[in-house]
């Protein structure tokens, strides 16, 4: 029941019921540029996505009654948004992606890594993966480093797009996403080892010198 | 008792087990399995600390190179017109 951070959300929570305008503004400014980023994962237009973005804060003003505290507010806050935005996407005639595990079976590592069927370490490393380099810098994003992250998410399916997003860069827990997504615990995992290892993958590349 | 029986486990079988590892939801048994063959594979634990950067970097993207400035007016005219549009009545 206790949430971290559950009575800094209540605060907020009273003060938007109270019709405290000035606690709205703080609240929606520190969580605006999150909301953006998460909803131009549906809608890619920016104006739209400003659209999808103020309808959500509309939508979390006029239910604020019904926020009960059994999440955090930030995982409410993107559920709505998630809903906002695929509404947006229906009436303008897209088809939703729904959140499921499209596509075959993909093994996080090509198959090609391993040794193969038949010799004595089959299904081993062959060849081995190489470190990444354990330098202070190569732990900091860098603009290539950044770039070619960003490529790599971009190229996912929507699906597990959604779900590394929300995981690894806004730091929900895997709990909190399947809730915001409306996925089932296993399906979320699923989806998020499949993005995971693309990136580890386009990593991999990046440091031995190929192209991503 | 060979090295396999040992190890009960391939390297490709585990690499599909790290994000449950990761978001603790193995059973005890399979942990005990993956920990066992972690915990004696170099290459294994190589790849592990590879996913681990991944995260870690992935997780830097929350910080954009150059954030755009939240609009606060535009935040206060929001509110305001909602709260107009309720007919004013507060609470």
């Amino acid at each position: 029941m206790d949430q971290p951070g559950a009575s800094a959300d209540r605060a907020v929570i009273d003060a938007l019921r109270a019709g405290d305008e000035a606690a709205f503004v703080a609240f929606a400014a520190s969580h605006q540029t999150s909301l953006l980023r998460l909803a131009r994962m549906w809608v890619k237009n920016e104006a739209l996505a400003e659209e999808v973005v103020q309808e959500t804060w509309l939508t979390m003003l006029e239910s604020a009654d019904r926020f009960e505290g059994r999440s955090r507010l930030k995982t409410w806050l993107c559920g709505i948004l998630v809903n906002v935005a695929r509404a947006r996407l229906r009436k303008e005639g897209h088809s939703v992606p729904v959140s499921s595990l499209e596509g075959p079976d993909e093994p996080a590592v090509d198959a090609g890594r391993f040794s193969p069927p038949g010799v004595p370490w089959e299904g081993h490393w062959w060849p081995p993966p190489n470190p990444f380099p354990e330098s202070p810098e190569a732990h900091v994003l860098n603009r290539e480093l950044r770039a070619g992250i960003e490529n790599a998410i971009e190229k996912l399916p929507q699906a597990q797009r959604e779900v590394i997003v929300l995981q690894d860069i806004e730091g929900f827990r895997c709990e909190e996403v399947s809730e915001i997504l409306g996925l089932t615990s296993t399906n979320e995992r699923v989806l998020l080892h499949r993005a995971r290892a693309k990136v580890r993958a386009a990593l991999e590349r990046h440091y031995e010198g190929g192209a991503s | 008792m060979s090295v396999r029986d040992l190890v009960s486990l391939t390297c490709k079988e585990l690499v599909e087990l790290v994000t449950d590892y990761h978001c603790d939801a193995l059973a005890p048994a399979e942990r005990a399995v993956f920990e066992q063959h972690l915990f004696g594979c170099t290459w294994c634990m190589t790849y592990l600390k590879q996913a681990d950067r991944a995260i870690e970097l992935t997780a830097q993207l929350q910080a954009p190179p150059a954030p755009a400035p939240v609009d606060t007016e535009k935040l206060r005219a929001l509110f305001r017109g909602w709260r107009a549009g309720k007919g004013g009545q507060s609470g």
